[in-house]
C-alpha cells in the first residue's frame, strides 16, 4: 500500500480515537449539555470555514456572502423534513444540493468580477437571499421555520465533518485543486498554462457553496428553528474571521479557526456587543500585524516537525 | 515545402484609439527559431498576446496548424499546443517550484474529480506519472534540486528557467519566449542562447521569441521579423536584418551604426 | 387606480425619490472619492454617516445649538474621525493584498457599530426638533419643509464640493493622486495630507447626510449607516465609481428607483431592488454609467 494511502488510514484513526473520546466523555455525562453544543457547533462551524477556505484561501476569491449557502440548506433541509415528512439524509442531500446550485448559478456570472467588485457582489448576493427567505411566508417569513426535529447529533455532525475534510483534502493535492491554486497565485499565467480559470473558480465555489448548505442542514436540525436572523451579513463575517484567523489557504488554519472562534464566542455569549467588538479588533490588529494568520497558507504536517528536528531549512 | 505552424494574416488591434499593430503578416514554419524585435513600445508583447488568445485582434486572421485561433480564451489556445513565457515572470510564488510544473501538466491529466478525491488507483498512478515527468522536466534546467522550495525564492535566474520548464510541460508544438534574456549578464545570455538551441532539439520545438539582447537574437534567430509603431518594417535573415537601413533608423532614430 | 392618481403617486414617490437620493449621494460621494483616491471600497463609511448624526445629536441635546452649528460641528467630528481612522487603520495597510484592507474595513464599520451600541445604547435615540416640519401642499402632492431643507443642504454641499475639487489648489492635487499618486508624489504632491484631506471631506458630507436623517426621521441608531451605506455604495458604483458626478447621478437615481419600489410595488422589496441593480451593473457595465473601462496589462 503506497505511503499516501497509509498516511490518509492513520488520520482516519487518529479521526476514530478523537470521536470516542469525546462521545464517550458525553455520554458519561462528564461534558455537559452546554458545552456539547458547542462541540457541535465547532463542528458545523468547521465545515463553514472550511469551505470558505476552498473559495477564498485555495483558489483566491474573495467570497463574503457564504451565510446566504448556509441559510439555503438549512431552510431546504427543513423543509424536507417538516413539510415534506421526508428523512434526514434525503434533508442533508437536497440541502447540499440546493446550495451547491446555487453556488453554480451565482458563480457562473459572477465570478469574472475580480477583488472588491467579487467582494460586493457576494454581500449583495447573501443579502438578497436573506430578504428573499424574509418574505417567503411558507418557510415562515420573518419568524423563522420552527418546529424542526432534532435530528442532528454528535456522531452524525463529526463524521460528516470528517468526510468533508477528507473531501477537501484530497481535492487540494490532485489536478482541480493544483489549479485552483494556480489561479490564486496568478490567474494570467494559469490561463496561460491551459487551465480553463473559470471552470475551476466555478468549481471551487459550488463545492464550498454545496458545503456550506450541507452544514446549514446540521445547523437548523440541531438548533430547532431556521431564522433569517441567523444568517447575516455578521455571520458571513464572523466565517471570514475564521478562515482569516487561520490562515487563508491552510485547511489546518480554518479548522483552527472555526475551534477557537466557536470558543471565543461561546465565553461572550453574554456580551454580544463585546463579542463584535472584539472580533472587529482582532480582524483589524490580525490584518495589520499579521495579514498571513496563524498558519498562513501551509498546512500543520509531519514534514514541518522533521525539519524542525533536523535543523532543515525552513519554508515561510 | 516547410509547413507554416503560424500564420499571421493582417492581424490589427485597436486599443481605444490607439492602433497598436497593424497589418501586420507573418509566419513561421515547422521547426524555425524566428525572432521578433523592435524598439520599447513596438507592439512585439501586443503581438504575442493576440497570437496567444490574451487579446482578440479587430481585424485578421492567426492560424495555428491549420487551424484558427484568434477569438479563442487563451487556455484553449494553450492546449491547442502552444506555450509562452511573460516579459515579467509569472511564476506561481507561494506554490513549489514541482508544483509551478506540475500544474502545467494539468491538461494532460485524466482522473476527472470523483477519481481524485476517492483516490482511486489511477488518481495515484496519474500523480505518480505527472510528479516523475515534472522531476524530469526540473533536472534538464538544473532545478531539481530546488524542487520543493518556493517559487518565490529562487534567484532570478532560475526564475526565468523555471518559467521556460513550466511552458515545455504543456507539451508545445510552438514556444514563444518573450524577453527570456531579460535582466541577464552576458554570461548567463550565452547559456541561454545554448539552452534555447538545445531545448529546441530534444523537444522537437519551433519557437518565436522577442528579444532586446541583439547577440542573442542574431545568435539563435534563423529569421527576425522588425516592429516599429505596430507595424512590420522588414523581415529577413539576421545579416539582411544587420544592414537594413529602416531598422537602423528605427533604432537609432536616423544615424548609421 | 386611475390616470391621474397614478402621475399623482408617481410625482409624489419622485419628490420623496429626490429627498432620499440626495442623502445617498451625500453618503455615495465619499465612498467614490475614497475609492478614487485609494481604490478602497471604505466599509466603515456609512458607519460615519451614523457618527454624524450622534454628534449633531449630542451638539442639539447636550449644547443645545440650532441646525447650522450641529451641522457644522458634526461635519468637523466626522472629518476629524475619518482623518483618524485613515491614519490608524487605512495607512499602515497601503501596500497590503486588497483582501487584507477590504477585511480591515470591514473590521472597522462593526467596530465603530458595537462601540457606539456599547457607549450610547442600542435603543434609538430622538432626534431633537431643531428644524420643524412645515407642510406644504401642492395641489394633491406634498411637500415636507425639511425635505426641501435636505435637498438644499446637499446642492449647496455638492456645489462647495465641486468647487473644492475643480478650482482649489487642493483638489488639484486631489485628482492627481487619484490619476497616479507616484506622479503626484514626484511633483511635490504630499499624497499622505491629500489622502487624509479626502477622507475628511467625504467623511463631513456624509455627516451632513447624518444630521439631516436625523432631523428628517427624528430617530436616530447605532445601525442606521448600514443600509444606506451599502445603498450609497451601490449609487456610487452605478454612478461609476471614483467620479464625483457619477456619485451625486448615481444617488439621486437610486433615491428614485427606490422611492418608485417602495410607491408602487412593495416596501419589502425595497433593498432587494437596490441589490438587484448592483448585480446588474457589476455585470453588464462594472465602470457605471459614467465610467470607462481600463485594461490590465498582461
Amino acid at each position: 500500500m503506497n505511503s499516501l494511502r497509509k498516511q490518509d488510514l492513520k488520520a482516519l484513526g487518529a479521526c476514530v480515537v478523537l470521536y470516542a473520546v469525546f462521545q464517550g466523555l458525553m455520554e458519561a455525562e462528564i461534558i455537559d449539555p452546554f458545552w456539547e453544543l458547542n462541540i457541535v457547533l465547532i463542528c458545523i462551524n468547521i465545515i463553514l470555514s472550511t469551505s470558505l477556505n476552498m473559495i477564498n484561501g485555495y483558489t483566491g476569491q474573495f467570497s463574503i456572502g457564504h451565510a446566504g449557502f448556509l441559510a439555503v440548506g438549512a431552510y431546504v433541509g427543513a423543509i424536507m423534513t417538516v413539510k415534506l415528512d421526508l428523512g434526514f439524509v434525503v434533508a442533508l442531500i437536497a440541502g447540499t444540493i440546493a446550495a451547491g446550485f446555487l453556488g453554480f448559478l451565482i458563480g457562473l456570472p459572477t465570478l469574472r468580477l475580480n477583488g472588491d467588485y467579487l467582494a460586493i457582489a457576494t454581500l449583495g448576493l447573501g443579502e438578497i437571499i436573506r430578504i428573499c427567505i424574509l418574505n417567503i411566508d411558507y418557510v415562515g417569513g420573518a419568524s423563522g421555520l420552527m418546529g424542526i426535529p432534532r435530528l442532528t447529533t454528535f456522531t452524525i455532525a463529526f463524521w460528516i465533518m470528517v468526510a468533508i475534510l477528507f473531501f477537501i483534502k484530497n481535492f487540494k493535492n490532485s489536478a482541480p485543486g493544483r489549479a485552483c491554486l494556480a489561479i490564486r497565485e496568478n490567474e494570467i499565467a494559469a490561463d496561460t498554462m491551459g487551465i480553463d480559470t473559470t471552470k475551476y473558480k466555478v468549481m471551487a465555489f459550488t463545492i464550498g457553496a454545496a458545503f456550506a448548505g450541507t452544514a446549514g442542514v446540521l445547523f437548523s436540525h440541531y438548533f430547532f428553528i431556521a431564522h433569517p436572523a441567523s444568517f447575516t451579513f455578521m455571520r458571513s463575517f464572523d466565517i471570514l474571521t475564521m478562515v482569516v484567523l487561520g490562515g487563508l489557504g491552510s485547511m489546518t488554519g480554518a479548522v483552527t479557526g472555526a475551534v477557537l472562534l466557536t470558543f471565543i464566542s461561546a465565553y461572550l455569549a453574554e456580551f454580544p456587543e463585546w463579542r463584535m467588538i472584539i472580533y472587529s479588533l482582532t480582524m483589524i490588529i490580525l490584518m495589520l500585524r499579521r495579514p498571513q494568520g496563524l498558519f498562513g497558507s501551509q498546512e500543520l504536517s509531519a514534514k514541518m516537525f522533521h525539519f524542525a528536528r533536523l535543523g532543515g531549512k525552513t519554508n515561510e | 515545402m516547410s509547413e507554416k505552424l503560424l500564420d499571421l494574416n493582417n492581424v490589427s488591434i485597436v486599443f481605444g484609439g490607439l492602433r497598436a499593430v497593424s497589418n501586420l503578416n507573418m509566419y513561421i514554419n515547422k521547426g524555425e527559431l524566428v525572432g521578433l524585435i523592435g524598439p520599447n513600445g513596438a507592439g512585439k508583447t501586443t503581438a504575442f498576446n493576440m497570437i496567444t488568445g490574451v487579446y482578440e485582434p479587430t481585424e485578421g486572421e492567426v492560424t495555428f496548424n491549420g487551424q484558427k485561433v484568434n477569438g479563442n480564451p487563451s487556455y484553449k489556445v494553450t492546449q491547442m499546443g502552444m506555450a509562452r513565457t511573460f516579459q515579467n515572470i509569472r511564476l506561481f510564488s507561494e506554490l513549489s517550484v514541482i508544483d509551478n510544473v506540475k500544474i502545467a501538466f494539468n491538461m494532460h491529466i485524466k482522473y476527472n474529480l470523483a477519481e481524485a478525491v476517492v483516490r482511486t488507483n489511477k488518481y495515484f498512478a496519474q500523480e505518480a506519472s505527472v510528479a516523475e515527468k515534472a522531476l524530469e522536466l526540473l533536472k534538464i534546467f538544473h532545478l531539481e534540486g530546488h524542487a520543493e522550495d518556493l517559487a518565490k525564492n529562487l534567484p532570478y535566474g532560475e526564475q526565468r528557467r523555471l518559467e521556460i520548464a513550466r511552458a515545455l510541460a504543456t507539451e508545445p508544438k510552438l514556444l514563444l519566449l518573450d524577453e527570456p534574456a531579460a535582466g541577464m549578464n552576458p554570461q548567463e545570455t550565452k547559456e541561454l542562447m545554448h539552452m534555447i538551441q538545445w531545448i529546441r532539439e530534444k523537444f522537437n520545438l519551433t519557437i518565436l521569441l522577442i528579444e532586446h539582447d541583439m547577440s542573442l537574437v542574431m545568435g539563435v534567430c534563423e529569421r527576425i521579423y522588425v516592429l516599429e509603431y505596430g507595424f512590420c518594417i522588414a523581415e529577413g535573415t539576421p545579416e539582411e536584418i544587420k544592414h537594413n537601413k529602416r531598422v537602423i533608423e528605427a533604432y537609432l532614430g536616423g544615424e548609421a551604426s | 387606480m386611475d390616470m391621474s392618481s397614478l402621475m399623482q403617486q408617481f410625482v409624489q414617490q419622485m419628490i420623496n425619490g429626490i429627498s432620499l437620493g440626495s442623502i445617498y449621494a451625500l453618503i455615495a460621494l465619499g465612498y467614490t472619492m475614497i475609492y478614487g483616491i485609494i481604490k478602497l471600497i471604505n466599509f466603515a463609511h456609512g458607519d460615519i454617516y451614523m457618527l454624524g448624526a450622534y454628534i449633531g445629536f449630542l451638539a442639539t441635546t447636550y449644547l443645545h445649538v440650532g441646525f447650522l452649528p450641529a451641522i457644522i460641528i458634526a461635519m468637523l467630528g466626522a472629518g476629524l474621525a475619518g482623518i483618524v481612522i485613515e491614519r490608524v487603520a487605512y495607512r499602515p495597510m497601503r501596500n497590503a493584498p486588497r483582501i487584507a484592507i477590504l477585511i480591515t474595513a470591514i473590521g472597522v464599520s462593526f467596530f465603530l457599530e458595537y462601540t457606539t451600541m456599547l457607549v450610547a445604547s442600542p435603543q434609538p435615540r430622538t432626534f431633537p426638533a431643531i428644524f420643524a416640519a412645515t407642510i406644504y401642499h401642492l395641489g394633491p402632492i406634498v411637500v415636507n419643509s425639511q425635505q426641501i431643507l435636505i435637498l438644499v443642504s446637499a446642492l449647496v454641499l455638492m456645489v462647495a464640493l465641486t468647487y473644492i475639487v475643480n478650482k482649489t489648489k487642493a483638489g488639484k492635487a486631489m485628482r492627481a493622486v487619484s490619476f497616479d499618486a507616484d506622479a503626484a508624489k514626484l511633483m511635490g504632491i504630499n499624497v499622505d495630507k491629500i489622502i487624509s484631506l479626502t477622507f475628511a471631506l467625504g467623511s463631513a458630507l456624509a455627516a451632513a447626510g447624518g444630521v439631516l436623517v436625523g432631523i428628517y426621521y427624528n430617530s436616530i441608531d447605532p445601525l442606521m449607516g448600514m443600509m444606506p451605506g451599502m445603498k450609497a455604495f451601490i449609487a456610487a458604483v452605478l454612478g461609476g465609481i471614483g467620479i464625483i458626478p457619477g456619485a451625486m447621478a448615481g444617488g439621486l437615481i437610486l433615491g428614485v428607483v427606490e422611492a418608485l419600489v417602495s410607491g408602487f410595488i412593495s416596501s419589502t422589496f425595497r433593498d432587494a431592488a437596490a441589490y438587484a441593480i448592483l448585480i446588474v451593473i457589476l455585470l453588464y457595465k462594472p465602470a457605471g454609467l459614467m465610467g470607462k473601462n481600463i485594461r490590465e496589462k498582461v
